[in-house]
């Protein structure tokens, strides 16, 4: 099973042109390397939706920390929006959160 | 900046090293806080918390830990103390035993198994440590200090402090008794000062980076005792509590900003 994630969405720049949506999002994942005794098991695609439309697209690779920690700068947003986090790895196993921007 | 450092004597550039690498290491300190798993442990403790377990199948929800039954707010701040119904001076593991035996009904042996984890999985007691500790963010740290036992606790603690023992003849003074010192570039606080303790206790339990694994204070005084090649203390035992009393007493009234995370 996989272990609990936590983020934060907030709106920054206030009423000005460079309004922006501030996401930092916590994975719980051990992020072992193919070196390891546990074998290759980390995470592979990151991907950011907001309001359901996907805005982020990442591939990660075993170079990446146990239990990392993301941050994203997404142009524009409002209060409220929806912003979605999820993780697939490479064994499978994903995880999401959900949450509405602050 | 870099031919500059070159250009002075090697005696007047001292100073403004250690200067420059106290702030570096400042700096590093502050980005592995920004971004700490910690707040995942404390999920995962909320939810083990929550969980029904044991013969009697029920969670800790319940659990007395010194300010009403489910109180958790400011509580880890003001432990270590006396507990009346198990007449004893208890720190935060050795109260979550006592509640996993009393509420949960399960054996000391079996609660006991697996006491401190592993980067791949974390014990029990380390991920309800995180939960029961960030309850307490912003409590000032007031361990027991009023009832007799506490008083002996605090006694039998800062006797142990500067016990010299064990194969190399140590004490925690040994390294924590004297200013200025470190091993590597890890600072050592004299933890018997006030000023040097405040700081510490605030930030225990805490997260390491270099291991990734949540610890507790039960586990860095045990391997505050391996260090030194003592036998092993036992889990949630007299003499641990007791260290730990003396070292929250001697933090009192700094505001708890933990569950910390180190190096």
């Amino acid at each position: 099973m996989a272990g609990p994630m936590k983020m934060r969405a907030t709106l920054a720049g206030g009423n000005t042109a460079a309004v922006h949506t501030e996401i930092r999002v916590l994975m719980t994942h051990p992020m072992t390397t193919a070196q390891m005794k546990e074998g290759l098991h980390h995470i592979q695609n990151v991907v950011v939706k907001q309001n359901g439309k996907v805005v982020v697209e990442a591939e990660i690779s075993q170079a990446v920390s146990r239990n990392p920690v993301f941050s994203f700068r997404l142009k524009g947003g409002a209060k409220g929006d929806k912003i979605e986090v999820s993780w697939l790895d490479n064994k499978g196993e994903s995880n999401k959160i959900e949450t509405a921007v602050a | 900046m870099r031919s500059c450092f070159l250009l002075c004597g090697v005696l007047a550039c001292t100073p403004l090293f250690a200067q420059d690498t106290k702030k570096e290491i400042q700096k590093y300190q502050q980005m592995i806080a920004d971004g700490s798993p910690v707040e995942l442990f404390e999920l995962e403790g909320e939810a083990l918390w929550k969980k029904a377990q044991g013969p009697k199948n029920v969670s800790l929800e319940k659990c007395d830990l010194g300010q009403g039954a489910g109180v958790l707010k400011g509580a880890y701040a003001r432990l270590p103390r006396y507990f009346k119904d198990a007449d004893r001076v208890m720190d935060l593991e050795t109260r979550l035993l006592h509640c996993m035996t009393t509420l949960q009904g399960r054996s000391r042996e079996e609660a006991t198994k697996r006491v401190f984890g592993n980067e791949n999985q974390p014990s029990e007691m380390e991920v309800l440590s995180a939960y029961v500790a960030a309850e307490s963010r912003g409590a000032k740290l007031a361990a027991g200090t009023s009832h007799p036992r506490e008083k002996e606790a605090y006694e039998l603690g800062k006797a142990l402090f500067f016990h010299r023992a064990g194969g190399w003849d140590m004490s925690c003074a040994s390294c924590h008794g004297e200013e200025g010192k470190r091993i590597r570039m890890q600072d050592l606080p004299v933890l018997s000062k006030r000023e040097f303790a405040r700081p510490i206790m605030a930030t225990w339990p805490a997260y390491r980076v270099s291991n990734s694994q949540f610890k507790t204070m039960q586990w860095r005084i045990n391997d505050c005792y391996r260090q030194m090649r003592y036998p092993e203390p036992s889990f949630a035992s007299d003499a641990t509590i007791a260290l730990n009393t003396f070292l929250t007493v001697t933090a009192a009234g700094e505001p708890y900003r933990g569950p910390g995370t180190k190096r």
